[in-house]
């Protein structure tokens, strides 16, 4: 039985579709079968960010309304046997899901994946809680500023509250990615340093992806940031945030805390 | 003449708590108030002068049928104070408000003053006075109180072990102890108890209130911010001091 992660954050533009296809991609990289599902119905990127956006037939609403079977909504990466892809649809809105339509198709993703990624739209609405709603494990992705934060807090009280889990009385297991960090400015007082984003949200760390073009190259060649280029920083901290997911006891590093003349030389693998 | 455009007087909001009697009729409605008919002719009075909530969860109807249902309490001097669990679509102009966040309460506590009346069922007993003191109580949070969540405990103390985000609020009767940061609301003595206080390991919060006396996060002195304190009413002014 596969392990069901929602990606999640609550404010938008945050990286929640740049880090489910990133960790998608690093996770599928080492044989696992995962499928990332777009839950952002009505506005879909996660097609483009993986570069299938000429290859959707089929979407997770066609499959809910029962008009096409999952395999045939399910588009395989071209570059990785193992990553799949289930599109949003583009021209219907977050209405056209339905609880039990969502529990199906995840229920039946979960028995042939490792993986199931559920990329999470932005706010607290119907999209976001049916996203959340049959999840393991959640990913919450936040920046270090503090509406970002916010947001993420009031998101990890709905996890406490609205997922399956918790109404199980089980507890949902919740990790913070932190993204979009810039040591300069997080030392210049312009972000929140990683202690007061962990003091703030008192959740465990998965990982500290550093603020770079790479990710904006990567989403505009259509690759998840881990195949563009895997040995560009953010995609180094991709994988090994994917191994902590996978269970893996790695020690984090905040990017640019090394500085000096070993980490100009080994910049890259120091982050 | 001149008119004073700052008052140095706030305005108190209070909260205040009554017991109500929450009333869910079933379908079909003739059955159900012949019931309810029953009951009043045996326990004349029972519903004057009291306040009753009507709960409409689950039931399937439209905004015709209840304003039908309606008239049919008024006819029989049942005011309705509010509706509870109603879908917005059925609620309409005239209407009692939508209430939402009631929280049951013991049987006993309801079950207390109709016992009396149904055994003298004469119209001209008096209802007995409720003891109304209660056991002192106390609830506590183990976890952060996260952004969005409000935890309303009007029959004491409340204490959260971690933090109150920002967004968040506390709401207690009696005292609020938080053993984290502060950042969100914390409203202590909150159905009318002055000598309540406010105690926190960490104050970042955005409004503090004592028996109904706010304060704002720009009117705290910048001294206590992100120390450990606490805070308490003396007359209508909201004190605070360091601890430790």
């Amino acid at each position: 039985m596969g392990k069901v992660i929602v990606v999640t954050s609550g404010k938008g533009g945050v990286g929640k579709t740049t880090s489910s296809a990133a960790l998608g991609a690093a996770l599928a990289h080492k044989g696992d079968r995962v499928v990332i599902v777009d839950f952002d119905v009505g506005l879909r990127n996660l097609d483009l960010v993986m570069g299938a956006e000429r290859r959707v037939v089929y979407d997770l609403v066609n499959v809910i309304q029962g008009e096409a079977k999952l395999s045939q909504a399910l588009i395989r990466d071209k570059r990785l046997e193992t990553l799949f892809l289930l599109p949003a649809s583009q021209t219907r809105d977050k209405d056209a899901l339905t609880p039990s339509g969502v529990e199906t198709v995840i229920t039946e993703l979960k028995r042939v994946f490792d993986w199931v990624i559920c990329d999470s739209p932005a706010g607290i609405e119907r999209g976001a809680t049916l996203a959340m709603r049959h999840a393991d494990i959640a990913v919450v992705v936040t920046n270090p500023e503090v509406s970002s934060v916010r947001d993420s807090d009031r998101i990890i009280g709905l996890l406490d509250a609205k997922t399956v889990k918790a109404e199980q009385g089980e507890r949902i297991e919740k990790h913070l990615l932190l993204t979009r960090y810039d040591s300069n400015r997080a030392e210049r007082g312009d972000m929140l340093k990683v202690d007061d984003v962990l003091e703030i949200l008192s959740i465990p760390l998965i990982g500290i992806i550093p603020e770079s073009m790479d990710v904006l190259r990567a989403s505009n060649i259509g690759a998840p940031v881990t195949l563009a280029d895997a040995r560009s920083a953010p995609a180094m901290a991709y994988f090994d945030a994917a191994r902590r997911l996978a269970g893996e006891v790695l020690p984090i590093t905040i990017p640019g805390e090394k500085r000096g003349i070993f980490g100009k030389i080994f910049g890259r693998k120091a982050a | 003449m001149t008119k004073v455009l700052t008052d140095a007087r706030s305005i108190r909001i209070k909260g205040r708590s009554f017991l109500a009697v929450v009333l869910s009729p079933d379908l079909p409605f003739d059955d159900w108030l012949a019931r309810l008919d029953d009951l009043a002719a045996r326990s004349a009075g029972f519903f004057l002068g009291r306040p009753v909530v009507l709960d409409v969860t689950d039931l399937p109807i439209d905004r015709a049928q209840l304003k039908e249902l309606l008239g049919e309490f008024s006819q029989r001097n049942v005011s309705i104070m509010g509706i509870e669990g109603a879908r917005p679509s059925i609620l309409g102009q005239g209407m009692p408000p939508a209430l939402k966040g009631g929280r049951p309460v013991s049987d006993e506590a309801v079950a207390k003053e109709p016992v009396i009346e149904l055994q003298n069922s004469s119209a001209d007993s008096k209802p007995a006075a409720i003891e109304s003191r209660q056991p002192l109580q106390s609830i506590i949070i183990r976890e952060p109180v996260r952004s969005g969540q409000s935890v309303i405990f009007p029959e004491g103390d409340v204490t959260v072990i971690g933090s109150v985000a920002s967004g968040a609020e506390i709401i207690a009767g009696g005292s609020v102890h938080i053993y984290g940061t502060l950042r969100g609301r914390a409203m202590a003595g909150s159905i009318g108890n002055a000598s309540a206080r406010i105690f926190c390991r960490k104050m970042e919060a955005e409004l503090l209130a004592i028996d109904g006396v706010y304060k704002m996060a720009e009117d705290m002195a910048p001294s206590l911010r992100g120390k450990p304190v606490q805070l308490w009413l003396e007359g209508d002014t909201i004190m605070a001091e360091t601890l430790i």
